[in-house]
């Protein structure tokens, strides 16, 4: 596909070499050049099994948290079982039921980064701080979501059973 | 060029039509797009393009958007086609010319000029309309360069657009024309900005999708200028671009900047044959 061939693709690069060292090594930080605020977390194949703080997460603030537009926004490119929201989107995969098809550590990696699974996905990485071109200038060195709204978006996903 | 409603009775639609339409100017989801429907005209593409089918922003929009562009009485973008055609004998500047004194009936002379554009000019550099505008203006009638999106450059933009309009969009892109075709094409698939889209990510691989309210078209160039809704008037496509980039959550460039004028080309090739539509109408 013509996306990651370009030069102008060293994000996705970037993701690439970082599975590999997460596989391969320890724990990593993302972008470990200019990103030390962000938590470090390993990848164990198609999951991040350990959670990113030692709250647990709260599934009616992560309900919040895909809902918001500056925030998740979840709701741009999937079907959320959420009421008073009309306008879904139908980018990426109905999510109802999506607590039933994966488990809590590979909801995590699909939230953290799911271009880590699928590099040609459209899916924003929310949790990563650095290789972005050109990001506008307020949102500069700094991830969509915190550690903790990532671990509320995680529960409110995986409470979703049907 | 057909006989318009007069200016005041346009504007005063203009108002009429946007009160019927409380924030549904920001989408038009109430009733399947055209092209859910399956009732679309598409043009075949050229053999290197990307694209299997061009299609129209027009069928990705609600009947009413619609139905707005398809009458040229209700169509609010036609205010600005007449006064393009007032300003078009208008002497201005130094030298006392308009644009007819050189150019005499622009429904003879511009007739498929905007259809081709942007086009490399005699001093090697890629203009758009726009620019061409501003040229003419500078150099023959000595008279200062017109602001981006500013309502007479609009107005003149779309009024020689609009001389093109049922033509097939047909631009070069050999020769002098060879690098800003790649440097556009560069653009249009470079990822941006904190949520990492490249133009592609929404108008290629997404069209016919729902990105929450939005309804995704293939962004094609062949109605601007546009009337949107959402803006309340006319708009120039480097306006619509800056949106664009906007929604990556990115740093944008400038109306009128080489990165624009160069996927402007680009983008008219990736449309080309479509229909000119000038002046569009738009959600
Ligand atoms: C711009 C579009 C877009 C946005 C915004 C987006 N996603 Fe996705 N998502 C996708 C696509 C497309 C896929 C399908 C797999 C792929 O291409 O990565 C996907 C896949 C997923 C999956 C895997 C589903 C499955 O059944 O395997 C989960 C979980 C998910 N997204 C959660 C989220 C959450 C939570 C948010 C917000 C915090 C979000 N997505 C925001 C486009 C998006
Ligand atoms: C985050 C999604 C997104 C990205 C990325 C994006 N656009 Fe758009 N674009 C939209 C939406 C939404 C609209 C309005 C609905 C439509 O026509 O698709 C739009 C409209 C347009 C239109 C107007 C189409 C018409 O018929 O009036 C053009 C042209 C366009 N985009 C070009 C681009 C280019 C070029 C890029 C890359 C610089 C780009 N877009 C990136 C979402 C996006």
């Amino acid at each position: 596909m013509p996306w990651c061939q370009r030069p102008s693709h060293q994000p996705v690069r970037a993701a690439i070499a970082f599975l590999i060292a997460a596989v391969v090594g320890g724990p990593v930080a993302p972008g470990a050049a200019s990103a030390e605020d962000l938590v470090a977390f390993v990848v164990d194949g198609q999951s991040v099994p350990k959670p990113l703080t030692g709250t647990p997460g709260d599934p009616v603030a992560g309900a919040k948290a895909s809902v918001n537009r500056g925030g998740g926004n979840c709701l741009a490119c999937h079907v959320l079982p959420i009421a008073n929201q009309p306008f879904q989107g139908d980018v990426g995969p109905d999510l109802r039921g999506v607590g039933a098809r994966l488990n809590e550590g590979e909801l995590r990696l699909r939230v953290i980064n799911a271009k880590l699974v699928n590099p040609e996905s459209v899916m924003p990485a929310f949790y990563k701080a650095d290789g972005f071109l050109m990001p506008r200038k307020d949102l500069a060195g700094k991830p969509i979501l915190t550690a903790q709204e990532v671990e509320d978006v995680v529960a409110y996903l995986a409470s979703l059973k049907e | 060029m057909k006989i318009k409603a007069s200016a005041l009775g346009a504007l005063a639609m203009a108002a009429v039509v946007t009160a019927a339409l409380p924030g549904a100017a920001q989408n038009d989801q109430g009733e399947k797009p055209s092209f859910l429907r399956n009732e679309y005209q598409a043009v075949k593409p050229e053999k290197a393009n990307p694209l299997t089918e061009l299609i129209s922003g027009y069928f990705f929009r609600s009947r009413e958007t619609q139905a707005l562009q398809d009458d040229d009485f209700l169509n609010p973008g036609f205010l600005w086609v007449e006064q393009g055609q007032d300003l078009w004998s208008k002497p201005e500047g130094e030298a006392g010319k308009s644009c007819a004194d050189c150019h005499q009936d622009a429904a003879a002379t511009m007739k498929g000029v905007g259809a081709s554009y942007p086009k490399v000019q005699p001093d090697g550099k890629l203009a758009n309309l726009e620019g061409r505008i501003n040229l003419c203006r500078t150099q023959y009638m000595k008279a200062p360069e017109l602001k981006y999106d500013s309502d007479p450059l609009l107005a003149l933009t779309a009024y020689v657009r609009h001389q093109s309009r049922g033509m097939p969009v047909k631009v070069a892109i050999d020769g002098t024309a060879a690098p800003y075709f790649e440097k556009g094409k560069e653009f249009y698939y470079t990822r941006r900005g904190q949520l990492d889209f490249s133009c592609a990510s929404c108008h290629e691989t997404n069209y016919g999708h729902y990105l929450r309210a939005d309804f995704l078209s293939q962004g094609q160039s062949n109605g601007f200028p546009t009337y949107r809704l959402k803006w309340q008037k006319l708009g120039s496509l480097h306006r619509r671009l800056e949106g664009c980039v906007q929604d990556t959550r990115g740093e944008t460039f400038k109306r009128g900047s080489e990165e624009f004028l160069a996927l402007e080309l680009y983008l008219a090739w990736r449309g080309q044959g479509l229909p000119v539509e000038t002046p569009s109408v738009r959600q």
